[in-house]
């Protein structure tokens, strides 16, 4: 258990609030799919903060115009890891933008154990610093 | 002596070389039927001429003045293309429900300015001209700088899309606070300050304008308790966190020792002031573009520029300036908040910070459109004397490309820092939620608030403290503009 005050991974954008349902995932995509974006599924059981590149669930749904969609990948993305972080991400194209608009979590391991914080004394007061999942040391899709 | 002049611009050379004063309109200054070029830059002033100055010599004077102009005839102009030189005051107008004061529209051939140079362009449109006497006071109000002009700028140095790339942080706006008290704070006490916000659920903390490296606290030992305090509360969270080390110093070596110093501690982010001056502004730029650093610019002292709406600078025009000189974070106001802004004004701020292409638009006080050739984005801050209960009217005003800064609204909350950040963060989660799903979360929003407030008792709290706090005070600086029917 994590002890920050929501007890869990905070990262996206929704992670103070109450678990979103099914029905509030699916507005959210709504939203997004009504600016243009293409939505993407992903999961992974390494969520370290810099782990930039969780796995993809199949592409981006580039041509994806319906909420449903999204949310049969979503649902069976959870079917097969039940255990792992999965997060929705909204990817828009415009100019000058061509970035990741949107992203939330939409399923969590129940039990999250969180990081620690590997200290190394270096040269006088300086500390270098190693943010350290603690399940991260069993070998993938063993780890929740 | 003074010789009797005719009206109108003297085109006869003899004449108009001859020893002596003529009218800054007979110079050349002035040209009714001048054609703005696409390579000119344009500039819109506010001037107040003194009684009984013609408003039409006056702003030929502004356009000498801040070009090529002396108060008397050189007959060393006919070694040079003078006429190049010579900005061009090209039309003008009162300001309307304003007596005295005109607008005058200038146009400077690109031959006039440094390439990537804020600093020589300042020299010249906010130079002398800025003292000269026939006039009581005169604002630079909004400018127009060329594509080509622009180009030469790189702009700053990560951007609000790559920034949000590095730190994760999608489809909200971030969440900072200043640490509080600014002054007095020992580095421990200090960086206990940042390890409870950013653990609470902010993005940033902020080191404040006045914070250099006092007696109370050393900036190397800042730099290391803040830096504990940044990873530990990333640990804690699973989040990337920053925290903006101001490495504002006395001289540029100062600066460089202190920015390398937070380089070296792994710090995302770093920050400066804007009275280090326009030169090192651009030198950190460059320093930071070689090391991956976001940079975090504080507007200290930009008041004394920009809050008189007769004189100085308006802060559009800084805003454009610092986006070309290259900075990531700009403070550009609340509108709601305890510091000067009208909200259409500051929307017009924003707008200049994060447009591709920025279009005139007069009520939000900008004369001009604004090419910004792919350049990226400045991230707009929002910082003092907001709280959790404005939430709806912020991101109403600003949308998710902005920084919010509560640092009373946090460090005041009365269950304590940790909880003052789990309000804000709350609160700015329940809002883009519902802003999401179609709600008017202008009308809404202080139900949705208390809504959420339900199951979270730090907000509640916040709410309860906070919820009725706001700063109507009468802007001082609004734009002026008089509708102009459209065309039928």
């Amino acid at each position: 258990m994590m002890t920050n005050p929501t007890g869990r991974l905070t990262q996206g954008q929704f992670s103070f609030l109450p678990d979103l349902t099914d029905d509030e995932i699916a507005l959210q995509i709504q939203y997004g799919l009504g600016k243009g974006y293409a939505w993407s599924v992903e999961y992974t059981d390494d969520p370290h903060p810099r782990n930039t590149y969780w796995e993809m669930f199949g592409m981006p749904m580039f041509d994806l115009r319906d909420a449903a969609g999204v949310m049969a990948e979503l649902r069976e993305c959870r079917k097969t890891f039940p255990q792992h972080y999965i997060r929705l991400m909204a990817f828009d194209s415009t100019r000058g933008v061509e970035s990741i608009a949107m992203s939330f979590i939409v399923n969590r391991p129940e039990n999250e154990p969180g990081f620690g914080l590997v200290r190394q004394e270096v040269n006088g007061r300086s500390m270098r610093y190693t943010v350290r999942g603690y399940a991260a040391d069993k070998p993938e899709a063993e780890r929740y | 002596m003074n010789k009797p002049v005719e009206p109108g611009v003297i085109t006869d050379a003899k004449k108009r070389y001859s020893a002596g004063v003529l009218k800054y309109r007979q110079m050349g200054y002035w040209d009714a039927d001048y054609v703005p070029k696409d390579t000119d830059t344009l500039c819109l002033f506010r001037i107040t001429p003194q009684d009984g100055v013609d408003p039409i010599e006056a702003a030929a004077a502004v356009a000498g003045e801040s070009s090529t102009a002396t108060w008397t005839v050189v007959w060393t102009d006919r070694l040079t293309a003078c006429d190049s030189y010579r900005a061009k005051a090209y039309r003008v107008e009162p300001v309307p429900n304003n007596p005295g004061q005109y607008f005058a529209w200038v146009a400077y051939d690109i031959i006039l300015f440094e390439e990537g140079s804020i600093a020589n362009i300042t020299a010249s449109l906010i130079g002398n001209v800025f003292s000269f006497k026939p006039l009581k006071a005169a604002r630079l109000e909004d400018i127009r700088m060329p594509v080509a002009l622009v180009k030469t700028f790189k702009g700053p140095p990560t951007g609000l899309v790559v920034e949000r790339e590095r730190l994760d942080k999608f489809g909200r706006p971030l969440l900072g606070a200043t640490t509080k008290p600014k002054l007095g704070l020992s580095g421990r006490n200090y960086g206990r300050v940042i390890y409870e916000g950013l653990k609470g659920g902010l993005d940033f903390m902020k080191d404040d304008e006045n914070i250099n490296s006092q007696p109370f606290m050393h900036w190397r030992d800042r730099f290391l308790y803040v830096m504990d305090a940044v990873n530990k509360a990333s640990a804690a969270t699973g989040e990337v966190k920053g925290s903006y080390l101001n490495v504002t110093g006395a001289t540029m070596e100062d600066i460089y020792e202190r920015a390398e110093f937070a380089k070296e501690l792994g710090s995302v982010v770093i920050m400066l002031d804007l009275i280090i001056g326009w030169s090192a502004i651009q030198s950190m730029a460059n320093w930071a573009r070689k090391n991956d650093m976001i940079v975090h610019m504080h507007r200290a002292g930009h008041g004394t520029y920009t809050r008189q709406k007769s004189h100085g600078v308006s802060f559009r025009v800084m805003a454009k300036w610092l986006r070309l000189a290259g900075v990531d974070h700009l403070h550009t106001g609340t509108a709601v908040g305890k510091l000067e802004g009208d909200p259409m004004t500051v929307q017009g701020y924003y707008n200049v910070c994060r447009d591709s292409f920025t279009r005139q638009d007069l009520p939000r006080g900008l004369f001009f459109d604004q090419d910004w050739c792919d350049m990226k984005k400045v991230m707009p801050v929002a910082s003092g004397g907001i709280h959790a209960g404005q939430m709806h009217q912020l991101i109403s005003l600003f949308g998710d490309d902005v920084i919010l800064q509560f640092g009373g609204g946090t460090i005041g909350h009365p269950a304590g820092i940790q909880a003052g950040a789990v309000a804000n963060r709350v609160a700015l989660e329940c809002m883009v939620k519902a802003r999401n799903e179609g709600k008017d979360i202008n009308v809404e929003g202080p139900d949705i608030l208390r809504k959420a407030a339900q199951t979270c008792t730090p907000l509640k709290q916040a709410l309860d403290t906070w919820g009725d706090i706001s700063f109507n005070y009468t802007s001082t600086d609004t734009s002026d503009f008089a509708v102009t029917p459209a065309v039928a």
